[in-house]
């Protein structure tokens, strides 16, 4: 029971269920996870072109991870969705390219460390996620496909350029094209 | 060691790609080798993936099986098998390798930079090759002895250059630790290392090289894959 309404500052709650899992091992903040991640997990995997059984397959193994790794998770690094993401992305490349994913090691001694962050940015960075969904539903339709299909169907821009008839100049240039004003309009509105 | 950020980095599509896992192996280990040397490259690789995670959350959700949910709720409770990730101990390397090498590159190698299979290819250069499982595009380690220079060459496809140690200059710029170049196959180029230091790279090329020099057509003998 909450006494006061919830408020649009108010911290992700996704973020809260996977501290939860790394605190107290909550599997009611697992499941409810699991309800919000999962169908659109499978739907982004399925546009990818996965077939429904092994999609599903990569959704479990990225769900059993989340609950294994929820210790590493770090909302002023990135948000539950982001963190899902890579976390998605990375089985399916294992699962389906059986490919590593070389990935950074934070304790390397040959890594140029960050330059200093300010403490906790996650609030801003909420608010510029919600800006961000904004601004894809607004780019011209050429750009937010082109976007998508770089994401979704995990395509090179090569592979792209080739699909669409067209040159991959033109491919690279639209992609820039929308990357910029995504960032223009997160960056303006803050 | 360098303590100056990269100036030259890889192609922007590279690191979108990378970021939303299109990337071949191969690349991916130079991404990630440059992005531990860039804390540039890597806010805009979190940018990247945060844009990832927003596509994710305004996906149309689709059914997920009921059995999948239990399927997951009972592997819960399971010990953790060891996932295995591929970090190498530190005991393994040196401090020569581990101060140069940074690790997503590292733990393809195998060995110490020393020990590495050395070929010579020609007067001051050496080759060894990095092994990437299922990789087509073929990717290496190459030592340039100070002041020499690679002979001049061009290429069927991408050649795409990170400098480790040192540092080489071409027709196109110089290039430091962190640095990335990416050559395509019109360039014809003799990249040059620094006169008081050798230079270490990591090299992907997409193609074979062609060597262009009088010398380099008889060493073109030599370079095949």
């Amino acid at each position: 029971m909450e006494p006061t309404p919830a408020k649009v500052e108010d911290p992700p709650p996704h973020d809260s269920m996977i501290e939860a899992i790394a605190q107290s091992r909550d599997k009611s903040a697992f499941a409810e996870l699991f309800g919000h991640f999962a169908p659109r997990l499978k739907s982004y995997l399925l546009r990818q072109g996965t077939d429904e059984a092994m999609a599903e397959e990569v959704v479990q193994e990225a769900m059993v991870m989340v609950w294994r790794k929820a210790e590493s998770f770090d909302r002023r690094q990135a948000s539950a969705s982001t963190w899902i993401f890579t976390i998605a992305r990375n089985k399916r490349i294992d699962r389906l390219r059986r490919e590593r994913r070389p990935g950074l090691d934070p304790h390397d001694p040959a890594l140029v460390p960050d330059p200093e962050t300010p403490a906790d940015r996650s609030m801003e960075a909420t608010q510029a996620r919600a800006r961000l969904q904004d601004a894809i539903k607004n780019l011209p339709q050429e750009q937010s496909e082109l976007i998508r299909l770089a994401y979704f169907e995990e395509k090179t821009h090569g592979e792209i350029a080739a699909e669409s008839g067209l040159p991959l100049g033109t491919v690279k240039s639209r992609i820039r094209l929308a990357l910029g004003r995504l960032r223009r309009e997160v960056n303006d509105l803050g | 060691m360098d303590k100056a950020t990269p100036l030259h980095h890889p192609d922007a599509d590279a690191l979108l790609e990378y970021a939303s896992g299109a990337l071949p192996e191969a690349e991916s280990v130079m991404v990630a080798t440059h992005l531990a040397l860039c804390p540039a490259c890597r806010a805009e690789v979190r940018d990247l993936e945060t844009l990832g995670g927003v596509l994710v959350e305004a996906q149309e959700p689709v059914s997920v099986g009921g059995d999948v949910l239990s399927a997951v709720m009972a592997r819960l409770d399971e010990d953790e098998p060891d996932s295995a990730p591929i970090t190498t101990t530190p005991a393994a390397f040196d401090d020569d390798t581990l101060l140069t090498v940074p690790n997503p590159l590292r733990s393809y190698l195998g060995s110490n930079l020393g020990d590495l299979k050395w070929r010579t290819r020609a007067p001051g250069i050496k080759e060894a090759s990095v092994e990437i499982p299922g990789s087509t595009v073929r990717a290496s380690m190459l030592r340039i002895a100070p002041g020499e220079s690679v002979p001049s060459h061009t290429h069927d496809g991408v050649e795409t250059t990170l400098v480790l140690k040192g540092a080489f200059s071409d027709e196109t710029g110089r290039y430091a630790r962190g640095d990335v170049a990416t050559a395509h196959d019109d360039l014809d180029h003799t990249p040059i290392a620094d006169a008081h230091e050798e230079c270490i790279c990591f090299i992907v090329v997409d193609g074979s090289l062609k060597l262009t020099s009088p010398l380099g057509r008889v060493l073109n003998l030599f370079v095949r894959p």
